[in-house]
């Protein structure tokens, strides 16, 4: 066991999954030398050599055809978008192309690619670099999408990601690259893909969330244990496609959910997950879902990000209201 | 006052002046250019005749087939024949094809059948379900994104050390000026990978003109921004596009890198069987100009000239390939019938939990 922070135990994923299987192949703007802008990267150029890490030039579409091209070719392409704000430009090769590959040849050919990619707000970047847009991604058919919440699932689904057949986004929230420090493995494992996590549990209340705010539905499920109220906190690291059947598990014991999202209210996965959760145990319900997320504004100006952004605060109002229903 | 630090119209001029066009065929067959004569036998340049002509014939028999309902969407090629089939006659069977969707005669030349191809036009999955030695993906439909992949395509080849194997891939003028286009050939020439660029300048991108695509006097020329070999060439020379893509697929696999090819060409029809009126936007002084360039005109003058061709061969040809196309589509017609569990099947290798509840609320529905 390493006492590691995600950024870390996202490296060892890769460098790991590279020295197992030759196919694996690292791309991206400035991974190769530099190791990538957040080091994600770091060390794998040196230790795999520039065939199979390298720089490409500056140009997401680029990247995007790229990796699809190689897939082709029978590699496993984990390409890097510096961004995911960066996204628009290559939407037709992810969504397009990658995502649609298994379906248009009748399942002849499968198109394993990972998209890996930093996001998240709270960081003071530029614009266009800190937006959940997992949402977009979630509604296109044939992809799978994926957030860790800590280093150990990090690792897990990161492996999981490319040994799987079918194009997967793998999105990094960016606060928790070196927040914190989690007891990770030295050697490989998987955490399987499509499947929840229980974070934290509890008997009252069903918290949904996914990415960092898992980690903000933790601290509010500490607050408020000391007004004796147990609060469940479901994680659900792969958003599309959702693991309903923990979710629903969990609703039907609590009989109340919070769904939380860093997202826009009308974006991210809540709205989904909520719609679904109606639909299987509304008669195991108590309290309408509560849901919490961002006000439905662009992403924020920097210097209001904080105000904008959820937080523990938030959940806790937003599970207290449930739980008085 | 003092001298201007660029001479503006010295460089221009000069930029135009790197891109001349190839020709070794004028228009009514006779040799302008014996010195770049590419090195084909006698058999080889009738079967290239022959593949025009099939090519021709498959328009024909497309454009009727669709006027019946029998075909879905489908690109008209007529024009095209030297661009696209003396092309792809000199890749070899172990080359990739990255097709845009006007480029159907080219993947039927590199092994999809007819019918297939007519599954493909209907809307049917059996028309991109491909045999394992057909080395291509099916008609892309974004404009310039074959461009981006094939390139990728050409990394992987190079990467897995494949040798004398190369990609080749076609857009338009229109999709010129895509930055999918530029992209490709960037990173295939920082790759230096093994891929043949195309684009088929055939005059108009549905309506929109050439000259309304780019200020670029030739489009031959946006290779030079990649730093990659950029030629142009007379598309209705079957010819000199032989020759020159000869020429490009060696320098290719030999480890070089890309090259970008122009073929002046035209369509003489629509853009498409869907209700596109060419004289909504073009005069009839082009076609007239065009047809007079037909490729067939010149070629078949070129080898009846050398006494390898005749009408009543031709003729032959033409009924032989449509009793062929006759038979392909009425074998489109056997294809199975679709079903909405097997596309369920087909979105993932493991399906989630949404996906396995579909499938078998389909097949039940199916099964009734």
């Amino acid at each position: 066991m390493a006492n590691l922070t995600m950024i870390q135990a996202i490296t060892e994923a890769l460098d790991q999954e590279m020295a197992r299987d030759e196919k694996v192949l690292v791309f991206g703007e400035d991974v190769g030398k530099n190791g990538g802008v957040f080091r994600a990267t770091q060390g794998l150029f040196d230790k795999h050599g520039e065939d199979r890490v390298n720089d490409t030039p500056l140009a997401e579409s680029g990247i995007g055809g790229m990796a699809f091209g190689l897939a082709v070719q029978g590699f496993r392409p984990v390409m890097e978008i510096q961004f995911f704000g960066f996204v628009f430009e290559v939407m037709d090769s992810i969504v397009g192309q990658m995502a649609r590959t298994r379906y248009r040849t009748g399942g002849k050919l499968n198109l394993p690619a990972v998209v890996r990619s930093p996001f998240g707000g709270g960081v003071h970047t530029p614009e266009m670099h800190a937006d959940s847009l997992e949402g977009l991604m979630a509604q296109s058919p044939g992809l799978k999408v994926v957030i860790p919440s800590n280093p150990y699932d990090a690792k897990g689904l990161l492996t999981s990601a490319i040994r799987d057949e079918d194009p997967v986004v793998f999105l990094e929230h960016m606060k928790l690259y070196r927040s914190f420090r989690d007891e990770v493995p030295e050697e490989q494992y998987t955490v399987p893909l499509g499947k929840a996590g229980v974070a934290k549990e509890g008997s009252d209340v069903t918290v949904v969330a996914y990415g960092y705010m898992v980690r903000e539905a933790l601290k509010a499920a500490e607050q408020l244990e000391k007004d004796n109220v147990s609060v469940e906190v479901l994680d659900l690291r792969t958003v599309s496609p959702v693991d309903y059947e923990t979710v629903v598990k969990s609703v039907e014991k609590t009989g109340r959910m919070v769904m939380v999202q860093e997202a826009q209210r009308q974006a991210g996965v809540g709205n989904t997950v909520i719609s679904e959760v109606s639909q299987r145990a509304i008669l195991s319900l108590e309290a309408p879902i509560g849901f919490v997320s961002a006000p439905d504004t662009v992403y924020p100006f920097g210097q209001i990000e904080n105000t904008w952004l959820p937080n523990a605060k938030d959940i806790t109002a937003a599970i207290k209201e449930t739980v008085e229903f | 006052m003092a001298k201007q630090p660029v001479d503006y119209e010295a460089l221009l001029s000069s930029i135009e002046a790197s891109f001349p066009m190839v020709q070794i065929l004028d228009k009514d067959g006779n040799v302008v250019n014996n010195d770049i004569m590419p090195d084909l036998s006698d058999d080889e340049l009738v079967e290239l005749m022959t593949r025009m002509v099939w090519s021709r014939v498959l328009h024909d028999r497309s454009m009727a087939l669709a006027r019946q309902g029998r075909l879905g969407f489908y690109a008209p090629t007529m024009g095209q024949e030297a661009s696209q089939l003396a092309s792809h006659f000199a890749f070899k069977k172990q080359d990739w094809l990255y097709p845009g969707y006007r480029d159907i005669p080219q993947l039927i030349q590199h092994g999809l059948s007819v019918s297939q191809a007519f599954l493909w036009s209907r809307g049917h999955v059996e028309g991109n379900n491909y045999p394992e030695d057909l080395h291509a993906m099916g008609p892309q439909i974004i404009i310039g994104a074959q461009y981006i992949q094939a390139m990728g395509n050409a990394v992987g080849q190079k990467l897995a050390g494949k040798e004398d194997e190369v990609t080749f891939t076609y857009t338009g003028d229109g999709g010129s000026s895509q930055g999918d286009v530029y992209e490709g050939m960037n990173f295939a020439g920082r790759y230096k990978a093994p891929i043949v660029f195309f684009i088929q300048n055939n005059g108009y991108a549905i309506s929109t003109p050439r000259e309304k695509q780019s200020a670029a006097n030739t489009l031959a020329q946006k290779a030079a921004a990649a730093g990659i070999p950029g030629i142009q060439v007379d598309g209705m020379d079957p010819l000199a596009v032989y020759a020159v893509t000869k020429q490009a697929r060696e320098w290719a696999a030999s480890g070089n890198g890309p090259v970008l090819i122009e073929t002046i060409t035209s369509r003489f029809g629509p853009h498409s069987t869907s209700g596109d009126d060419p004289t909504r936007y073009r005069e009839q002084e082009s076609f007239d100009y065009w047809e007079q360039r037909d490729p067939l005109i010149r070629f078949r003058n070129f080898l009846k000239e050398k006494g390898l061709w005749t009408d009543e061969k031709e003729e032959e040809l033409i009924e032989k390939t449509k009793e062929e196309i006759k038979q392909a589509a009425k074998e489109a017609d056997q294809a199975p019938k679709m079903k909405v569990s097997e596309f369920l099947k087909n979105m993932h290798g493991e399906p989630g939990q949404n996906i396995v509840e579909q499938i078998e609320k389909y097949e039940a529905k199916e099964s009734k």
